[in-house]
């Protein structure tokens, strides 16, 4: 079992999402940062999709009751277990009654931690992923407080294999493993982002001067934003003609543009239909990144075409299945390299 | 059938079936969504549909060797449904919701009968005697977005939306009148509330209404109401 000691902003438990009820207006939640979320799990054996625990900006408190492997990746916090700092990108054995502080978020905005075995949570429509607004899902519907229980599966074959491949240390109060994940595999986090979008389906509504804006000007990212929508701050966007729309879908990453001509980026709880103008969409590839800009960070976009949007998707599929197989491989070898 | 198929983002096609509140789009709409739901290709994640469009969300992984998966899912788009003809409306789903009007349960009634200059019952019998269209379901899980409402009742959204909207009320927005499934925020007039859950998290489907079903209001009163919600009716 982990025990909260204290809560961080916004700890929820997200998975891949909840797929196929968006015809009933049922959002998709799930993680913000997939990337993180998919390496987090395969560090500790999981599957990529299965449920873990995303906090933002500020992060808890957790006690750990038993010996738990876990994995943390995603923006650079400063987590520490009894006071030693814990490298994230790496499979990390907890010892049993070890407390581990999350930190607070120095650059990106987001960590995930994955457990072997996942959260021991029930599902609803088919997923562990928390649905804040309509209160179900994830541990009870909300994020965690203090005093909540969070009990984790049993850890599967492979979860054991990399439990044992930790190499225990006398000087620090957890273990690990000698290898950790590539850099080049890490989301870029930083102060200012350069975000690479396609054109919007109604990019052509708005004035020319405004198309140009969008594309030339910094963006700073508000405080109001959250895991529903960034809101940005930066040049009026206008129209050329008012014009009402009737709602029609949108997704994860779809920028829309309210009557007030500051721009928001639909994020994991968007709704499932919108119908202000959408000037842009962020490409599949960098929802990651978008998922660790912070309020106060700065945005900048980049038009690219569907083609290269849609190789650089594959390409993370790619990356991810490299780095399935280098864990595999390091099983068959014992761990030794 | 014709429509026009384009890129929403790197995962999704959007198609467009022509104006909106014309039953030939919506003949055409219901004709792909009865096709994805009865025979779903294995690349297609979901669907919504919407007044005029079905946006289709696709698995990329299957067209991974094709330069330009959305090409791919293009061809397919077009052989799957280029064919067809739309299909006649004929066998509708038929739901009836009770409603309990004014009151704590519609505090806007009144507004909406001044503002129309209109008693309160003349608006609760106008309200109850249409015979409304899903078009969509959206916004929030189950709220269902219908057409049909009568051009004598419309009032306009609240100059203050409300950060809590009691689940399951009723309201008018303009010309279009919907009900809230669970507690959200809102700016729509509440002119009743209904009994019964429109958001069905434990079952399959999750919503008790969707696009294309047929839905009449009928006004109950407060006792027939505590017992609708006491599972009596």
């Amino acid at each position: 079992m982990i025990r909260v000691r204290k809560a961080g902003l916004s700890d929820t438990i997200q998975d891949s999402g909840r797929i196929g009820y968006q015809q009933f207006g049922v959002i998709q939640s799930g993680t913000m940062d997939s990337n993180s979320s998919r390496i987090a799990n395969l560090l500790v054996g999981n599957e990529e999709g299965e449920a873990v625990l995303e906090m933002a900006l500020i992060g808890p408190i957790l006690l750990f009751e038993e010996r738990m492997l876990i994995a943390l990746c995603g923006g650079e916090f400063a987590p520490e277990i009894d006071g030693v700092s814990v490298p994230m990108w790496k499979p990390i054995v907890v010892k049993e009654n070890s407390v581990l502080k999350m930190g607070t978020a120095t650059r990106g905005c987001r960590l995930v931690m994955a457990v072997g075995g996942g959260f021991d949570l029930p599902q609803v429509l088919g997923s562990h992923s928390t649905y804040l607004k309509a209160g179900f899902g994830g541990f009870n519907g909300r994020s965690l407080l203090k005093g909540d229980l969070l009990s984790v599966n049993k850890p599967n074959e492979t979860s054991k294999i990399i439990d044992k491949q930790a190499l225990d240390c006398k000087t620090t109060p957890f273990s690990t493993t000698r290898w950790s994940v590539a850099k080049q595999l890490r989301p870029f986090v930083g102060k200012s982002y350069i975000i690479r979008v396609l054109p919007g389906r109604q990019k052509n509504l708005f004035t020319h001067q405004t198309q140009k804006d969008f594309l030339s000007s910094v963006f700073t990212l508000g405080s109001e934003s959250d895991r529903m929508g960034y809101r940005l701050h930066g040049p009026k966007l206008q129209l050329s003609e008012p014009k009402e729309l009737l709602s029609e879908a949108v997704t994860f990453g779809t920028v829309q543009v309210p009557s007030n001509g500051q721009p928001i980026v639909l994020m994991a709880d968007h709704q499932t239909t919108g119908g202000y103008p959408k000037i842009a969409q962020v490409i599949s590839a960098d929802l990651s990144m978008l998922a660790q800009v912070k309020p106060g960070d700065s945005i900048r976009f980049e038009e690219v075409s569907l083609h290269t949007a849609q190789q650089l998707l594959m390409q993370i599929e790619r990356t991810i299945r490299e780095l399935r197989k280098g864990i595999e491989l390091q099983q068959y070898n014992g761990g030794i390299q | 059938m014709e429509f026009i198929i384009s890129p929403l983002g790197d995962q999704a096609a959007h198609l467009e079936f022509g104006r909106p509140f014309h039953e030939e789009t919506e003949k055409k709409i219901r004709t792909v969504t009865t096709v994805l739901d009865e025979q779903c290709p294995a690349w297609v994640i979901e669907y919504i549909p919407s007044y005029t469009s079905v946006t289709i969300f696709y698995d990329i992984h299957f067209f991974k060797k094709e330069a330009l998966p959305y090409e791919a899912v293009r061809l397919e788009v077009e052989r799957l449904f280029n064919h067809l003809e739309p299909m006649e409306l004929n066998d509708r789903r038929k739901v009836r919701i009770p409603v309990l009007y004014g009151g704590e349960s519609g505090p806007d009634l009144q507004e909406v009968a001044t503002l129309n200059g209109l008693t309160v019952d003349e608006v609760i019998d106008i309200h109850t005697s249409s015979v409304y269209t899903v078009q969509m379901v959206g916004f929030s899980p189950g709220f269902p977005f219908l057409v049909g409402m009568s051009p004598r009742i419309t009032a306009p959204r609240r100059m203050n939306p409300r950060l809590r909207i009691p689940p399951r009320s009723v309201g008018i927005a303009g010309g279009q009148t919907g009900i809230y499934p669970i507690e959200t925020p809102g700016g729509w007039q509440l002119i009743g509330q209904t009994p019964i859950e429109l958001f069905l998290p434990n079952e399959t489907p999750p919503s008790l209404l969707r696009a294309g079903d047929q839905l009449e209001f009928f006004s109950i009163t407060k006792e027939q109401y505590d017992a609708y919600r006491e599972g009596d009716v």
